[in-house]
This record gives structure tokens, C-alpha cells and sequence, in this order.
């Protein structure tokens, strides 16, 4: 066991757990903001399978990576836009929605792999990856460097967007907007704000994160399109939401654990150390659960997370 | 122009129920406007039409001589219109200053918190309040709480300031404190309606406007009337409880509590050594300020709470620790403390909620299924009986008034126990009519023989019903009075904390 430890496996258990914990960042960030304005978007999961099968099947037509990814957050924001229809405007229960769409976007991808993917060859299809991007000097950084700094442009934007979302919501009117909503959405329209509105807009930026997260996982990390790419990765986000208390800081926090848990596995498993690796695979599942009881004792969740609001008549 | 608001003929419908019904009403620059009436009159429903939440379906409103139409709160807002509504609308996590500057032009895209902070403290300072900006909601009273609904208002810099019954939830002293308040307002030139039913209020205003069944029944100045004269015109019948309690001689024993001990919600205890006898066809009541242990000693009654020790028998059976349900089958009944919270479930209906606890008998519910034609029938015969109005029995009682909902809570307890009913304040904000109301079911079940524990705040109601009265001070048993002519000064000073 000891010859695992050492530096150079170390450091790139971390790398992977950046890289890993990249579009887990985005979804997570994405269904805070739906979250905080008291939608709560079961859907993630299936955002992000159409957002990963949009952004491989459009960058393999064009050729444009950037064109795929572009594809994947139109892609999801239109799922999101039926969730914020139903839950919002119909105000159907909230739950329902989000499973109903989880069930839509697996079909549907499954269906567009079967029909547009397998029938151009023998052989699967295969994009080329996005690029890692270096930062010049900060890469130079001993360890720090290639743990944080050698990524692609995407896993730089998810740690970014945690800074972002932070500031969003504690320094700007919109952002307190936003953290009214989910708690009391009726101070909100009692100051004469719109409700739907601010509600559709959040569901619509958590839709566009997920596209983002999924086309990460396709395009950001892989050279092929597999059905179901996503493997519950969206699941996690909403655990991670939960588990970081609704609060930027731990959700980037939180975001890393699993990650690094999946990291961890994914190294045992390759240097072939003898060890059941199917309770290490289950391991980030397990502390996901742990961390749902650990958090219902004191949760800081919006007070009308996934109560519609109307105002009477 | 004299009328900063005049409103003719506007009528707002809940399905069947009319809440306003040509309504016509106006507003004077600078006056304190009192509209007064039953709970379920209509006011709020009033106030939320000028307001812009509600739309009416006909009438006009006018403001500022000119024809206006609200469509939204937002509408109202730019004209100067601020309200303080009956249930707070605050988000109890953020601190107060977002609370008041959410929504206001003030916060551009960055929040400017400072410009924001002198604004306030200017405000703290003209209406000599004292609060602290940086504090979360939560952590606040609820008459701290009431106060940041006003400078809500004021940081809007309102011309037209509506309240809807704003003293339910303040203490005497915080009340008169409001009024001080008012009076500086008024004399910047503010309008305000006080929504209230208390008549010590309505004295204090410039007008008053009666409403009775979504009707305005007039418009008087109040110098010129008499708190007669209003209670008059607010209610229809006259009420006449005195005659009903005589004295009935019955002394078998029903509960006996002995030396209950109960834990509070913080450690410490919230019932300590507590012995007390309830009998058949007699009403004790329980002095004391809400929070001295009341609550707890209820609950452990009803077998919510378990006790630490200490016995509870009713009749020959110990229930110490018998479950809920089990008490409730013995023919136990609870009408709690707060009754959205505790007696009903908001979102359900009438029907549901009537039913709640009785569904499983097998006089509504066969292999499982509930007999939906026998449920309906059932809830409808109560509905009938409690008076209760709703637009139908499938309402849900989350839209009802607080008497409405009251009447269904009682409706539901009356009906199920048959021995023993414990209240916990069942008359609190119940406008005078629905109190008597309540007064008279429980006179009603004393003389059937029931043994009824009746808690309160307010003495009068205690003298009134009880056979004795037993003052409650920090879970304990502070002293027992019989209850014709107890001597106040005693109850008030044990009730107080202080000793005889
Ligand atoms: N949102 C609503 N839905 C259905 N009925 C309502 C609603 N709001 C009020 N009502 C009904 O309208 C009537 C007037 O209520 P309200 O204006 O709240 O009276 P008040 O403020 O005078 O106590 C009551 O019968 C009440 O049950
Ligand atoms: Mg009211």
C-alpha cells in the first residue's frame, strides 16, 4: 500500500479530482441558483445527458468544439424552460417534472445515438478532446500547477463560477433577489418584483449550467458518446447542493470530496491494488448519504424550495 | 382635494364567497383612518385590492383624483402606497437592512449597503426605534419584527400608508408605542388605515368605517360616536353568554395530573411538579402569559410530548404513555395554541381536515377505503352546524379567515372527544362575535359533563367561563382561585412571577 502513496501518484489523484470535480462544480452552481429561488430541478441529471450527447453530436458535425458546447446549453435550457413552465407557470409539482424530464432526455439521447450515431459506420464516431489549456506561469507552480492549472478552459470557468455565484448572491440586488425567493417568495411580489420572472431566469441559468456540465463530460473529457454518459453525476449535484448547505463555499467544497473519493478509486483501480473495488466505486454514494443525514439535522435549506407561489386570486 | 383615495362600488369575489360587496370608501390626506370589523369582514380583502394584490372584478379606484388601475403591488408602490400586511411578509435569514432594502431603487446592481444604513438609522431615529440593522429577522421579537415591517414602508418614503390589524402581535406598551408612531407620520402628511377589531384602537383614530359581511355598513367621525355604538354596528346579534353558566354540581373526577414533570424545547423544564384534578362538568381555566409552560403541558395531555416523570390518569387508566391516537380514542379532544400550525394542514381541505384523525373509523373508511359520499355528508352536516362560510367544502382552509378556521378545528375536537376537551387559547385573534361563538360550545360541552382545561391570556374570558382558575408562572402552579369574584390584583401579581 505504501508504494501508492507516493508524490507523483499523489498529485495526480488531485488532478483528477479537479478534473472530476469540474462539471459536478457547474451543476451544482447551476441548481443553487434554481434552488435558491425555490425551484428545486430534479431534472439535472437529464440536462446534463443532453447537454454531454448535444455537445459530442454537434462538434462532431461541425468540428467546432465550441459549437458543441454552445448546442449542449441550448440544449438543457430548453429542458429547463418545460421545467420552469410547469413548475412555474402550471405549478405542477415540482418533483414529477423534474423524474418526467430525467425519463424524456434519456430516451431521447438513446434514441439520437441509435439513429444518428451508429448507422454513419461500423466504427463508433469520435471527436477530438477539448484541449487542455495551460496558464502560462501560474502551470509552473510547483504541484499547485498541475493539480489546478493545466485543465481545460472548463474546469477553469467551474472554479471561477464559485467566486461568481458568491458574489452574485451576497453583493448584487439581484442576488438578494434571489436568496428572498426561495425563503419568502411573497416579499418578493409584495415590493412589487415579478416572481415568475426571476424564478424562470434562474431555472433557465441552472438548465444552462447542466447543458455545460454535460458537454464537459462528453466533449471536456471523452473522445465518444456513450448512453447514460452522465452515470448519476447530476444526481450527485443536487446531494452536493444539499450537502454544502446551499452555500457557494461548501458546495465547491463538498463538489471536491466526491470527487476526490472518485479520484481515489479510479487510482486504486488502476495501479491493480488488491482491493474490493466496488465498495471503493460505492464509496461516494455512501458518503452522499451520510452527508443527507448529517445535513437534516441543521439544514439551511430555502424555506419554499419546491412550493409554487401564488398569491391568491 | 380633500380624498387621497376614493373607492365606489368595488366588489372582489372568492368563488362564492363575496369579500367586498359595493364597497365604497374614502381616504382623507393626513387622517388615521380606522376600518373596523369582524374577523372575516372583508378589511384585508379591502386592503389588499387598494394594495394592487388582489384585482376586483368591478368599482373604481381613485387616488389622488385620478382613476387608477392596480394591476400589481408595483402599481401601488410608484404611487406612494405602502401596507403592512396581517402575517409578516419578512424572510426570516436575511438581516433587517435587506429586508427593508430588497426590491427598493436604492440597490443598483451592487448593493449600497451604507447609503442604505444612514437612510435607516435617519428613519430609527425620526420614529424613535431602536433596531439593529445587521441582525437577522429570526433572531428578533415579534414586535421588533413589526417595526421593520414599518420602516419597510418608510424607506419607500409612503404618502399612503395601509396597516392590517398591526397590534395583533404587539404587547400593550409596543401598541401605544405605535401609535406615537402613527401620530408622526400623520402629522408629515402620511394617510393611514389601522385595520383593526379592538375598539381601544379605533378610539384613537380621526374616522372610522365599519364593515360587517363585506359591507361597509358607515363612515363616522370618531369623536362624534361611542364605542357602543360601533360594537353596534359591527356585529348583528347580540351577545349574551352570562345566563349559560350556572352552577352544576358533578365532582367525579376525570384527569388527574400528578407531579408532572416536562423538558422543554432549550433542556430545563417547561412543566415542573405540576398537580392539578380536572372534573366532570367543569371548566378550569389556566392564567398565565403564553410560554410559561402551557403548550408543553398540553401536548404531554394529548401524548404528543412524553413527560420525564409524573403520572396522568384519565379515569381509572393511567395514559402517562399511551400514544396519541390512543387518547384520542379514549375522548380526549385538543384544540392547540396555534391552529395553522398544530390544528390543521393549510393546503388541505376543509373536507380532509375536518376528517383528520377519524379517517381510519370504520364509520368513514371500509377495508381501507374511505366512503367519500358518507365523508362529504359528514363534513357537510358540520359545516351547517359550525356556520362556517367557505366558498365549499373543498376550500382549503389556508384561505380561510381565522374564525373560519377556528370553527373548523372545534368543529373536528367537539366532535371527536367525549370526555375531556383541553384549549389552548382558543380565542386568540378571534374578532368578539366567533369568541362568544367558542365561549358557548365550551359552556355548551360543560353542561353535556365533559371536563374541559381551558388556557388564556385574557382574564375576562377566564372569569367568564371557568369553575376555577389556576394562575401558571415558569411551569409551575402558581395558585388556584375559584373564579366568582377571584381577586385580581393576586392573579395578576402570581401570574407576574411574584408571590402573595
Ligand atoms: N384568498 C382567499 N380565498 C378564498 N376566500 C378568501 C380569501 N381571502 C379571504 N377570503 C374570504 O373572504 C372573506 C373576507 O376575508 P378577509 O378579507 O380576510 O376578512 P378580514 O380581514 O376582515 O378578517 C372571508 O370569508 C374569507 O374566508
Ligand atoms: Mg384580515
Amino acid at each position: 500500500m505504501s508504494e501508492f502513496f507516493t508524490e507523483t501518484i499523489v498529485i495526480s489523484i488531485l488532478a483528477a479530482m479537479v478534473r472530476i470535480g469540474a462539471p459536478l462544480i457547474l451543476a451544482a452552481i447551476g441548481e443553487l441558483i434554481a434552488e435558491r429561488a425555490g425551484v428545486i430541478n430534479l431534472g439535472v441529471e437529464g440536462m446534463m445527458l443532453m447537454g454531454c450527447f448535444l455537445g459530442f453530436f454537434v462538434t462532431f458535425e461541425t468540428g467546432s468544439i465550441l459549437a458543441g458546447i454552445g448546442a449542449a446549453m441550448v440544449g438543457a435550457m430548453l429542458m429547463s424552460l418545460i421545467m420552469a413552465f410547469m413548475a412555474i407557470t402550471l405549478r405542477l409539482e415540482q418533483f414529477v417534472t423534474g423524474l418526467a424530464l430525467n425519463l424524456l432526455a434519456s430516451g431521447l439521447t438513446l434514441f439520437w445515438f441509435r439513429s444518428l450515431l451508429k448507422t454513419i459506420g461500423s466504427t463508433q464516431p469520435n471527436i477530438d478532446l477539448l484541449e487542455k489549456a495551460p496558464i502560462p506561469f501560474l502551470s509552473d507552480i510547483p504541484y499547485l500547477g498541475i493539480i489546478v492549472f493545466s485543465h481545460n478552459w472548463l474546469v477553469y470557468l467551474a472554479i471561477l463560477s464559485v467566486p461568481i455565484c458568491s458574489f452574485f448572491l451576497y453583493k448584487t440586488k439581484y442576488g438578494l433577489e434571489l436568496r428572498c425567493l426561495g425563503e419568502n417568495p411573497r416579499a418578493i411580489d409584495m415590493k412589487g418584483l415579478s416572481v415568475a420572472k426571476r424564478q424562470y431566469l434562474a431555472v433557465l441559468f441552472g438548465g444552462m449550467m447542466a447543458g455545460l456540465a454535460g458537454a464537459f463530460i462528453s466533449v471536456g473529457s471523452s473522445i465518444r458518446f456513450v448512453p447514460e454518459m452522465t452515470a448519476g453525476r447530476g444526481w450527485l449535484a443536487i446531494v452536493i447542493v444539499i450537502a454544502g448547505n446551499w452555500q457557494p463555499k461548501w458546495i465547491l467544497v463538498a463538489a471536491l470530496v466526491f470527487a476526490f473519493l472518485e479520484a481515489f478509486q479510479m487510482h486504486v483501480q488502476a495501479v491493480g491494488i488488491n482491493f474490493p473495488y466496488q465498495i471503493l466505486l460505492a464509496l461516494p454514494y455512501v458518503v452522499a448519504v451520510i452527508a443527507l443525514m448529517h445535513r437534516r439535522a441543521r439544514s439551511r435549506a430555502p424555506a419554499s424550495l419546491g412550493v409554487a407561489y401564488s398569491r391568491g386570486s | 382635494m380633500l380624498e387621497q383615495l376614493q373607492i365606489k362600488n368595488l366588489t372582489k369575489r372568492f368563488g362564492t364567497v363575496i369579500a367586498n360587496d359595493r364597497v365604497t370608501f374614502d381616504v382623507r390626506r393626513g387622517e388615521i383612518h380606522c376600518l373596523f370589523g369582524e374577523n372575516g369582514a372583508g378589511k384585508s380583502t379591502l386592503a389588499e385590492c387598494i394594495y394592487g394584490t388582489y384585482r376586483s372584478e368591478s368599482g373604481t379606484i381613485c387616488f389622488n383624483g385620478e382613476l387608477v388601475e392596480f394591476n400589481s403591488p408595483r402599481d401601488a408602490i410608484q404611487l406612494g402606497i405602502g401596507m403592512i400586511h396581517q402575517h409578516f411578509v419578512l424572510v426570516p435569514p436575511l438581516t433587517v437592512l435587506e429586508n427593508i432594502i430588497v426590491g427598493t431603487e436604492d440597490a443598483k446592481v451592487l448593493l449600497n449597503t451604507q447609503k442604505a444604513e444612514n437612510k435607516f438609522k435617519e428613519l430609527c431615529a425620526r420614529y424613535e426605534l431602536k433596531l439593529n440593522g445587521h441582525a437577522a429577522i429570526w433572531d428578533l421579537s415579534v414586535g421588533e419584527q413589526q417595526w421593520v415591517e414599518i420602516l419597510k414602508a418608510l424607506y419607500l418614503d409612503v404618502k399612503f400608508l395601509i396597516l392590517d390589524e398591526p397590534t395583533a402581535v404587539l404587547t400593550p406598551e409596543e401598541s401605544d408605542k405605535l401609535f406615537r408612531i402613527l401620530n408622526v407620520m400623520k402629522r408629515q402628511g402620511i394617510s393611514i388605515v389601522l385595520i383593526t377589531h379592538k375598539l381601544k384602537e379605533v378610539m384613537q383614530s380621526d374616522r372610522v368605517t365599519v364593515m360587517r359581511k363585506g359591507k361597509i355598513i358607515n363612515t363616522v367621525d370618531t369623536k362624534s360616536t361611542t364605542r357602543e355604538q360601533l360594537t353596534h354596528m359591527m356585529i348583528s346579534s347580540e351577545l349574551a353568554v352570562q345566563g349559560l353558566k350556572k352552577k352544576i354540581n358533578s365532582e367525579s373526577t376525570v384527569v388527574q395530573i400528578k407531579k408532572l414533570d416536562v423538558r422543554g424545547p432549550r433542556g430545563g423544564y417547561a412543566v415542573k411538579d405540576l398537580n392539578l384534578t380536572l372534573n366532570s362538568h367543569e371548566i378550569v381555566g389556566i392564567a398565565g402569559v403564553a410560554g410559561n409552560g402551557q403548550k408543553e403541558l398540553f401536548e404531554t395531555l394529548v401524548g404528543i410530548q412524553s413527560p420525564e416523570s409524573g403520572e396522568v390518569w384519565l379515569d381509572t387508566e393511567d395514559i402517562t404513555h399511551w400514544s396519541p391516537a390512543e387518547i384520542l380514542a379514549a375522548g380526549v379532544g385538543h384544540i392547540p395554541q396555534d391552529r395553522y400550525r398544530e390544528g390543521l394542514i393549510g393546503q388541505l381541505s376543509i373536507v380532509d381536515n375536518l376528517l383528520l384523525g377519524m379517517h381510519r373509523s370504520p364509520r368513514f373508511a371500509q377495508r381501507g377505503f374511505l366512503d367519500q359520499e358518507r365523508v362529504r355528508a359528514f363534513v357537510q352536516e358540520q359545516v351547517d352546524q359550525f356556520e362556517i362560510v367557505a366558498p365549499s367544502i373543498d376550500t382549503v382552509v389556508g384561505n380561510l379567515s381565522g374564525g373560519n378556521a377556528q370553527k373548523v378545528v372545534l368543529a373536528r375536537e367537539l366532535f371527536q372527544a367525549s370526555v375531556v376537551l383541553l384549549a389552548n387559547q382558543p380565542t386568540r385573534g378571534l374578532d368578539i362575535s366567533i369568541a362568544d361563538y367558542v365561549h358557548r360550545q365550551l359552556l355548551e360541552k360543560r353542561k353535556e359533563g365533559y371536563a374541559i382545561l381551558l388556557a388564556s391570556e385574557e382574564l375576562d374570558e377566564l372569569i367568564k367561563l371557568s369553575d376555577r382558575i389556576v394562575v401558571m408562572f415558569k411551569g409551575q402552579i402558581a395558585g388556584e382561585f375559584v373564579a366568582d369574584n377571584p381577586d385580581l390584583e393576586q392573579i395578576g401579581l402570581l401570574m407576574a412571577g411574584g408571590n402573595l
